[in-house]
Parts: structure tokens; C-alpha cells; sequence
């Protein structure tokens, strides 16, 4: 019990760090652009039409207190701190006076489900297929998967959903290629709603998993593969326990643990790959809300969607690692 | 070295499929250097002409001769996959190599750095940089910024080999002979883990390159230096697909999903090279994948 206490506090402490570490990066990136950003904001906003030199220095002298501008340089770090622990990154530009956490709140959902539906699918089938794959090593089938995984595994996550796009898009119009929900439909739990939603979710789900499957296929595979020559394999198949039974919970079930720590170091570039999807496909998640916010020029916007991935992710890393002593007692007992 | 190339070549077909593909790749490239038209120049050609023997990829709406502008796009791709991968093998040798033979604190200080930079989503943090430096957002800005984000995957495999060699029985000779911990590190250890180095580069390429793309198609680089993810992004203002112009988008997407191939295979044709219990079952299985 003690080293599961001691596990968990090891993994707290590195989620704060990479917390830390992340929102400092960020930090660093805004103030040290050669550009003011209070500038450019008004710059974008005056472009619209005429506005009186008043209105101009009121919103100068606000977005300058927004953005922390003001004050020492010590001063600044702290009031950039204080904003992010109260998530509160202003009024939105773009989408005047929507507070910008309302907006990311508002998209947040449909980002965790697609990315915790397509994760969890890829990661259970392409583990599976992969251990099949090495345990059964000359299955003709499995190898031409193999194949097809080698293909698709490197190829980015943009190129992917790209070419799925046009295939259902102009080639085979059968899917949906746009959008969360069918068009002028109301929100809500009912069926015909829950309905378009899921048929929405296909082509981007889709995308993620083709490019997903094949790295933990071809990862799973080497690691079964190498687990089948140790000696417990030999000598269970030598008393004749049934091969299912050797494959489900003496060969895979170690083999997975790497696994896990692969899918906590990989959610990182899964997440990258989510909100690409998501902005190809038009999806209403903060993939969406980050690109279209860099079109729009709301320096809020960008910076509440970057420090929310940053949280996000490591506090999802964070759960893959409290629930890793479940899999692998060593860290429970040792 | 000639050896190895020369028995990967002819015994591993991943390998020799990979090398096809690369070498097929650069020799595009290279041939940007013959190339009639400048890459900047737009409406040299007739526009929107479908592949003929005067344009064998066809011309785009913008009067570009899709196979001459392809040829600087993907110079430019490749060359800022390689400086990425180049300046960031300087990163990841130099922390994988230190953690793993220092050990301790050293080690337990910079892996907690390592693994924050393997977690942190990058894609918001470069369009949070592209957002801040706008017009200034050049190549070598992004080139930079890659690297100094994209060393940390592979400095944790560096340093898991440093590891291993630390307790070798050179290293401890190495020790007691009065060489500085540089000189063991330079010297002795550094030519264990070039192997691992090279197929790194491999897959550092494809990474840094696949965010390159991603980055200028959305329009967030510098979008008028030619480059792969650059066609595609004015392919889709001029809403190509819709006006039928395919090729436009078509061979600028088979040639990278090309490269990406050929790297990938490269990439784990070597490791298995490297590790004699994947190529003693490889021969084992007579060959199969």
C-alpha cells in the first residue's frame, strides 16, 4: 500500500511539473513575440469600421490589464498565473462578449468524446490484433494486416482525414463529411439527435483510428513476440494449458503493461491529431475553436484553447498513470 | 557501414522498399535544381491544364506546372525535416547520453523534463507561435522551435542504451584511465548509439515534417515559400476539388505520403537491424513481413 502511495504521489508531482513546465513555454511565447498583441487585437477589431479615438484607448487600457501587460515583469508572471487558475482568459473577441471559458466549455465535450471513443477503440483492437498477430505469427491474414498497418501508421493524422474527405466528400458522398450534428436539428438527449451525432463522429473517429491501429498493432506485435520465447510460455504450452487461455492471460496480459505507458506518453500527439481532425472535418471541438480563433486574430481564444490542451492532457496522463498499479501489481506489492 | 547498407539492401525488402521510395523522393528534389520556372513566379502556364506530355502533373489555377513547383516543395519539405532532425539529435544525444550514465538525481532531474516534453500537446504551442509571431513566422523560426520541442522520445531511448553500456566493462577501463565523463561519453558511448541515432532521424523526419504540413495547410507558416503542406493550402482556397483540378492536390499528397512511407520503413527496417533477437526471428520465420 505504501509504494502505491508512493506511486501516486511520483505521478502527481510530474503532472504539476509538466503543468508547469507547459504554461511557462506558453508564457514565454507570448511575451516574447516582437509584436504587441494588444496592438494587433485592436488593429483586427478597428478594421471593421470607425471608431472614435476614445473607444480605442479604453479598449487598449483593457485588453493591456487582460493580457497582464501591465506592471513590472514579476507582476505580470503572477497576474498571468492568477488568470489561469480561475480559467478566466476575458471576453472573446471573435464571439463579443462570450467569455472565452464559455466557449472552450462549450467545445470541450464534443473533443473528450471523440478522442476518448476513438483511443479507447484503437487502443483495445489494435493491442488485440497485435497480440493475435504474435502469438499466431505465420496467419496469413494477420500479416497482410500487418501490411496495411506499415501504411497507414506514419502518415499524418491531416493527410488521413484529408483523403477521407474527399473520397466521402466528392468520390462516394455516404457519410456525412461536416459538422457535429445534422443542420438546424435541437440539441438534446433523444434519439434521432444522439443519432446524427454518432454518424457525424464516423469520418473523424475513422481517420484517428486508421493512423492509431498500427502503432499499437506493430507495438503489441513485437512485444508478444518476445514474451513468447520466455521459458513460463514454453512450459505452459508444455503442460497443455489451452493456447487461449496462454495467449489472454500469460502472454498479453504482461505484454500490455508497456502498452499502457505508451498510450500515457502518446496522448500527447493523440491530442494533436484529434483537434486536426476535428478542424478538417468541421467538428465543434477545440480543434475547431483554436483554428478558427487564429483566423479571427482572438489572442484570448488561442491562449485559453493552448493552457486548456496543456491541463487537459496531463490530467489525462495522470489518470492512465493512478490506474496502471490495477494492470501491473509489482507496483502495488513491491 | 557499406556492409551493413549493402546486406539490409539485399536481405530486409522493407528496407529496400523504404530506400525506393526515399531515394525516388530525393530525386525529385533534386530535380528543383533543372527546373525551367521559378518557384515564386505565378502565371507562367496556361492554368488548370489537365496532365499532358508538355505538364505531366498538370498546372494549377494559380499558372504553376504542378511538377516543376512539386520539385521545390518538396526540397523545402525535406530540407526542414532534416534540420529539425539534425539540430534535435544535438538535444536528445547530449540529455539521453548525461541521464543515462550520470544516473541519480542528474538522471531523475532531466527524465522528469523529458517525459513533461513527450506529454505537452505541441500542436496549440506552434499555433500559439505562429498566432504571436504572424508575419515574422519564417522557416527557420519553426525549424527552431521544433527542435527545441521535439528531442525528448528519443532522448528517453538514448538514454536507456546509455544505461546498459554504462555498466559495460569498457566504460569501467574508460574510468580508471583518468578519461573525463565528456570524453566517455564522445568517445566510448557515442558510437554504440548511432545505429539508434540513425533510425531516430527517420522517425524525427516524418514527425517534424507531418506537423510542418499540418501547419501550412491551415495556412499557419510562411505560405508563399513553396512547400507540400503550401500547394495543398492554396489548392484549397482555390477550392480545387470542387473546380475538378485533382491533380493539384492529388500529387502532392501520393508524393509525401511517399516519403512518410519510405522514412517509416527505413526507420524500423534499422531497428531491426539493431536488435538481433527481431532479425534471428525474422530469419527464423523465413522471412514473413
Amino acid at each position: 500500500m505504501r509504494s502505491y502511495a508512493k506511486h501516486i504521489a511520483r505521478r502527481f508531482a510530474q503532472f504539476l511539473l509538466v503543468v508547469f513546465i507547459g504554461i511557462n513555454l506558453t508564457y514565454v511565447i507570448t511575451h516574447m513575440t516582437p509584436i504587441d498583441p494588444v496592438e494587433q487585437s485592436i488593429a483586427a477589431v478597428t478594421s471593421f469600421g470607425n471608431t472614435s479615438p476614445e473607444a480605442i484607448a479604453m479598449m487598449r487600457q483593457s485588453l493591456r490589464e487582460l493580457y497582464g501587460l501591465t506592471g513590472g515583469p514579476f507582476e505580470q508572471y503572477i497576474n498571468f498565473w492568477r488568470r489561469i487558475a480561475i480559467a478566466d482568459f476575458g471576453p472573446s473577441l471573435s464571439a463579443f462578449p462570450t467569455p472565452v471559458s464559455a466557449l472552450i466549455a462549450r467545445a470541450l465535450p464534443w473533443t473528450i468524446g471523440l478522442l476518448v471513443a476513438a483511443t479507447l477503440i484503437t487502443w483495445t483492437l489494435g493491442n488485440l490484433l497485435g497480440g493475435l498477430a504474435g502469438y499466431y505469427h505465420d496467419k496469413r491474414s494477420l500479416n497482410v494486416l500487418a501490411v496495411i498497418a506499415i501504411g497507414l501508421h506514419p502518415v499524418p493524422y491531416y493527410i488521413v482525414a484529408f483523403v477521407l474527405l474527399v473520397m466521402f466528400g466528392y468520390v462516394w458522398p455516404l457519410l456525412p463529411i461536416a459538422g457535429g450534428y445534422g443542420m438546424n436539428m435541437e440539441q438534446g438527449f433523444n434519439v434521432p439527435f444522439v443519432l446524427s451525432v454518432l454518424k457525424h463522429s464516423i469520418l473523424p473517429a475513422l481517420s484517428l483510428m486508421l493512423i492509431g491501429l498500427g502503432g499499437w498493432f506493430l507495438g503489441m506485435r513485437s512485444l508478444v513476440s518476445n514474451v513468447v520465447s520466455e521459458d513460463y510460455v514454453v512450459y505452459a504450452e508444455l503442460a497443455g494449458v489451452d493456447r487461449r487461455r496462454i495467449l489472454g492471460s500469460y502472454v498479453m496480459r504482461n505484454a500490455l503493461v508497456p502498452q499502457v505507458t505508451g498510450l500515457a506518453l502518446s496522448l500527447g500527439a493523440i491530442f494533436n491529431g484529434a483537434i486536426i481532425t476535428e478542424q478538417v472535418f468541421g467538428y465543434p471541438g477545440i480543434g475547431s475553436l483554436l483554428v478558427s480563433a487564429v483566423y479571427a486574430g482572438d489572442y484570448g481564444l488561442v491562449l485559453g484553447v493552448t493552457t486548456v490542451s496543456i491541463v487537459g492532457v496531463s490530467a489525462a496522463v495522470l489518470i492512465i498513470d493512478l490506474a496502471y498499479p490495477l494492470l501491473d501489481p509489482r507496483v502495488r506489492v513491491a | 557501414m557499406l556492409t551493413t547498407l549493402r546486406d539490409l539492401l539485399r536481405y530486409n525488402a522493407q528496407f529496400r522498399i523504404g530506400a525506393i521510395l526515399v531515394v525516388s523522393v530525393a530525386t525529385m528534389a533534386g530535380l528543383s535544381f533543372v527546373s525551367p520556372y521559378s518557384p515564386i513566379d505565378t502565371f507562367v502556364v496556361a492554368p488548370d491544364m489537365p496532365p499532358s506530355p508538355a505538364h505531366p502533373f498538370g498546372t494549377t489555377s494559380r499558372g504553376q506546372d504542378v511538377f516543376w513547383h512539386l520539385t521545390f516543395a518538396i526540397r523545402n519539405t525535406l530540407a526542414f525535416g532534416i534540420i529539425v532532425a539534425v539540430l534535435s539529435r544535438a538535444f536528445s544525444l547530449t540529455i539521453g547520453l548525461l541521464s543515462g550514465y550520470k544516473g541519480g538525481w542528474t538522471d531523475r532531474v532531466l527524465m522528469s523534463i523529458n517525459d513533461t516534453f513527450i506529454v505537452i500537446p505541441l500542436f496549440p504551442i506552434l499555433v500559439l507561435f505562429y498566432f504571436v509571431m504572424r508575419d515574422r513566422m519564417s522557416w527557420t523560426a519553426l525549424a527552431l522551435i521544433m527542435a527545441l520541442l521535439g528531442w525528448a522520445y528519443d532522448a528517453r531511448l538514448i538514454r536507456s542504451l546509455a544505461m546498459s553500456l554504462k555498466t559495460r566493462e569498457f566504460t569501467h577501463t574508460a574510468v580508471f584511465s583518468g578519461m573525463s565523463t565528456r570524453e566517455i561519453l564522445v568517445r566510448e558511448h557515442l558510437p554504440y548509439v548511432m545505429p539508434i541515432v540513425f533510425s531516430t532521424t527517420m522517425n524525427n523526419m516524418n514527425w517534424s515534417i507531418g506537423l510542418e504540413v499540418t501547419l501550412s495547410v491551415l495556412g499557419f507558416t510562411d505560405i508563399n515559400a513553396p512547400t507540400i503542406g503550401g500547394m495543398i493550402y492554396w489548392a484549397n482556397q482555390h477550392t480545387a476539388m470542387v473546380a475538378g483540378v485533382w491533380w493539384w492536390i492529388a500529387f502532392p499528397v501520393v508524393l509525401i505520403v511517399m516519403l512518410f512511407i519510405g522514412l517509416f520503413l527505413l526507420a524500423v527496417s534499422m531497428n531491426e537491424h539493431i536488435d538481433p533477437r527481431s532479425r534471428l526471428q525474422r530469419m527464423g520465420a523465413g522471412g514473413g513481413t
